[in-house]
């Protein structure tokens, strides 16, 4: 390892284990003044593990780390601030209905005549901000300023605290637009341009090359190696990070094509002006058996109330839907399961997981459900269609008796796959089944809701990602406005779907 | 990997609901042992059997039964503060039903109001229609609660306080003595050299065990109660199942009426299950369920934790504590199981026990 006078944090043989994981296995890491360091990662590569042992969250079992010269153990997360490590998390833990000057000095306010100088800290609060090149009203609620804004007001917080010579950024842009993002690297660039040494982790290739001077590689918990961005092209880095190439990838548009013979003609589901007042205007929608249909449109476009609405979640306040050639009466999730309808829902931890339940209970909940409180599944049962589901979608765990909290995120997503797949239906919705997830286990879903298609479900697939709605999808409904806009059928550009979701005032 | 089967697995052992309450359990009546002689002392008087040991199991009784119900309505993520005054309306009406003259209703014949084995209504419903207002009690409950979106605390908080007032209401505000022999039975009988309430709450227990882990029951409650929102997108009721988890808090708060008021011959509705709704609750949380978070819930550790709270009561008796300063030594038990269930503390166990060995991942 290369250590020069600018190094300012170096860590050693860092190890650290879970139960039933090995999170971080020998991983070296050091970082220099000056630098913005990407570190990069499938979902339970050991990232987070990593900035929990530096950041005093987590005390690594065996390693070394070196700070500032000095080799130091950090014991809880205020002393790593006081060293000067300070981090912001992917949800910033600011109060919404404080003003921004609260939120950046709040515990810190300054004081005149024993109450809070208001002037005072306003003022400094928006010195702070202009210091990183941001200028704004200081004192409205922070409730009510974009989540770019939230963002720089947790790093000016982060900052504000203790002379921080080191700034951690967890996942920052996965909930900002591109204008919001840019603005956000100016900050990073400036700072560095100051001396802070920055590590940033994010799961968007783009802006690691954007930003980064270095870039470090986990796998699986260990250290694959550290580079500059100019001597590792795009797919080599996917390549370090996943362990293997994207032939797969490859093959999914012979899978497409294979299954679209396998389309049937007659109708699955069709609905007729459905609708609900607020959520999504009225939709006529055809699924036929053994096909994919993707959805595609913005954030808030009205996705996942068409799927909230073809399971049951909402209640339609027009329109109808029929299945089977018979008019659907009873709107509700256990009536959908009944009818042969399963959703995957787009929150996975809000929606989709019960934590404290093992893998096991998790997979077989919606088919006890619709079996009803007595017609138990007996273990032997349970055990049978857990094990059977592990091994089916490749799900990584100790064993089926596993709380399903224990599990990345990917594999979480996989179970909640599984608990649909145990219910046998006929139509499976997918609301954003790869979000946060592993390249691997993307590829992996994807080629899974094309087989499941060949077998003759019907499959929706929704996904901000239009790649892979093009991916998989044989036809594309395209929404706009909460409100369908038109529809593809066959091969299409991703140019002419974009044009679509976009809209014609699009100049 | 297949989990370890072995009696030995340290760490199966006191991840395991019953191991805290257990402990508790046995650490309290080794202090008897030591401090309190003759606490384990038994005899068999006319085919009963006496002692220190019996009173605790006769008297946690209505408190076994409370905590079964209390059990399921915690798991699911609520609490019920009413029980305490569901087990007084249940008990005011079995009484009014065994002799409605005593509170000025000349409805039966006034000359037997003292003998033994007069009831004015048909026994099996004296010991009916009490649970079955107390399972509307428990309905009302469960509508606030799921159906009405109102927090748990706070909807049954109104039957806590309205509870003793219907009570009174029941019964005009007059304490009833109860003379029937029949009823007295359920606080004051022995079967088999044991108490006849022991038997209830086995029975009580037996029914609630069945019910929910015979039944997918128990795992739609936990369900419900670790995330109701993923419960409900699979397709599970959950409003359903809450409204259940109320109703049958409020069945076993009126079988626990009907013992308490049994076994003090008096019914007073100011005073049957005065602060009953506190040790249900402090039994629920020594059996390790989680209050306010609700979920993962054993009925057999809830059960053991009422014994621990009437074991502590029965010793602090035995020492010579007047009984007015007991619940300041219930106070301390509550702080005891903060400090067990803290986290360090939990860590310090896992520290001990060695569970830092990692399970060989399956890749």
């Amino acid at each position: 390892m290369v250590k020069t006078d600018n190094t300012i944090l170096t860590a050693e043989g860092i190890y650290k284990s879970f139960p039933g994981v090995q999170a971080l296995e020998n991983v070296d890491f050091n970082l220099n003044k000056g630098e913005i360091h990407a570190l990069v990662g499938e979902n339970g590569a050991g990232k987070s593990t990593l900035i929990k042992a530096l950041t005093g969250v987590e005390r690594p079992d065996k390693g070394a780390i070196n700070f500032d010269g000095k080799e130091v153990s950090i014991k809880s997360p205020q002393h790593a601030q006081e060293m000067g490590i300070s981090t912001v998390y992917q949800e910033t833990n600011l109060c919404p209905n404080l003003t921004i000057a609260e939120n950046i000095l709040i515990g810190r306010e300054p004081m005149k005549w024993g109450s809070i100088d208001w002037k005072t800290m306003n003022s400094q609060a928006k010195d702070i901000l202009l210091g990183l090149d941001i200028d704004l009203d200081v004192t409205q609620t922070l409730g009510s300023c974009s989540v770019a804004i939230q963002q720089m007001a947790a790093i000016a917080r982060a900052l504000e605290i203790t002379s921080a010579k080191i700034l951690i950024l967890d996942e920052p842009t996965s909930s900002l637009s591109i204008h919001e993002t840019q603005q956000l690297f100016g900050v990073m660039k400036k700072l560095k341009s100051e001396g802070m040494a920055i590590i940033f982790i994010t799961h968007f290739l783009d802006q690691v090359y954007e930003v980064a001077d270095r870039i470090t590689v986990l796998r699986n918990g260990k250290l694959v190696g550290t580079y500059a961005p100019s001597e590792l092209s795009h797919l080599e880095l996917i390549t370090k990070m996943i362990g293997r190439t994207l032939d797969e990838l490859d093959d999914m548009t012979k899978l497409k094509l294979e299954s679209s013979h396998h389309i049937k003609k007659e109708d699955l589901l069709e609905t007729k002006g459905l609708g609900r007042a607020g959520s999504i205007e009225p939709f006529d929608l055809t699924l036929h058996a053994g096909e994919v249909v993707g959805i595609a449109g913005l954030l808030g476009s009205g996705r996942t109330e068409i799927a909230e609405l073809l399971f049951g979640i909402e209640k339609p306040d027009s329109g109808s839907i029929n299945m089977d050639g018979k008019t659907v009466r009873n709107y509700s999730p256990i009536d959908s399961i009944d009818r042969g309808v399963a959703l995957c829902p787009e929150d996975r931890k809000v929606e989709g997981i019960v934590s404290d339940l093992t893998v096991r209970e998790n997979i077989i909940l919606a088919m006890q459900a619709s079996l009803g409180w007595f017609k138990r599944l007996s273990s032997a049962e349970q055990y049978e269609i857990a094990d059977k589901y592990i091994k089916l979608l490749n799900i990584s765990t100790p064993s089926a008796d596993q709380p399903v909290k224990n599990l990345s995120g990917g594999n979480q997503q996989k179970v909640i796959l599984a608990r649909w797949l145990a219910t046998n239906p006929r139509l499976l919705i997918l609301d954003e089944p790869t979000r946060g997830i592993d390249v691997g286990t993307k590829a992996e879903i994807q080629k899974l809701v094309l087989s499941l298609a060949e077998e003759g479900k019907s499959c929706v697939f929704i996904s901000s990602e239009l790649d892979e709605v093009l991916r998989t999808s044989h036809r594309i409904v395209v929404l706009r406005n909460k409100e369908k806009v038109t529809e593809f059928s066959g091969e299409v550009g991703e140019r002419k779907i974009m044009q679509a979701i976009a809209g014609s005032e699009k100049s | 990997m297949k989990q370890s089967k072995s009696f030995f697995d340290l760490r199966k052992i006191t991840e395991s609901k019953i191991f805290y309450p257990t402990v508790a359990l046995f650490l309290i009546l080794l202090f008897d042992l030591i401090i309190i002689p003759g606490f384990f002392h038994l005899e068999i008087k006319e085919g009963h059997l006496y002692g220190n040991l019996i009173d605790i199991l006769r008297n946690s009784a209505p408190t076994i039964v409370l905590a079964m119900g209390m059990t399921l309505v915690i798991a699911t993520g609520g609490v019920d503060l009413s029980v305490g005054a569901v087990m007084a309306i249940a008990a005011s009406t079995a009484c009014i039903m065994l002799n409605p003259n005593l509170i000025g209703l000349k409805l039966a014949d006034v000359t037997k109001e003292a003998d033994p084995t007069y009831s004015a209504s048909p026994l099996l419903l004296v010991f009916l229609v009490p649970l079955i207002i107390a399972g509307i009690c428990g309905l009302w409950n469960g509508i606030l609660v799921a159906y009405g979106r109102i927090e748990p605390m706070v909807a049954t908080l109104i039957l806590m306080i309205a509870g003793r007032g219907i009570a009174q209401l029941v019964t005009n505000a007059i304490k009833i003595i109860i003379y029937n022999n029949t009823f007295l039975e359920i606080g004051n009988g022995w079967v088999f050299l044991l108490p006849f309430a022991l038997y209830i709450a086995a029975f009580v227990f037996a029914i609630a065990w069945f019910i929910t882990r015979r039944t997918s029951l128990g795992l739609f409650i936990e369900s419900v109660g670790i995330n109701s929102r993923s419960s409900f997108f699979s397709g599970i009721d959950e409003k359903k199942i809450k409204l259940f988890a109320y109703v049958f808090c409020g069945i076993c708060a009126g079988i626990a009426g009907l013992i308490a008021v049994s076994s003090i011959r008096t019914s007073d509705a100011n005073e049957v299950g005065l602060y009953f709704e506190l040790d249900a609750i402090l039994a629920v949380i020594i059996g390790g369920t989680l209050l306010g978070a609700g979920g993962r819930f054993s009925l057999f550790a809830s059960a053991i934790g009422a014994l621990v709270i009437q074991a502590t009561t029965t010793s602090t008796l035995a020492l010579g504590v007047p009984a007015s300063a007991i619940i300041a030594v219930k106070a301390v038990v509550v702080i005891v199981v903060i400090i067990l269930y803290s986290r360090q503390v939990q860590d310090f166990v896992r520290k001990i026990v060695g569970q830092t060995k990692p399970m060989e991942s399956k890749s």
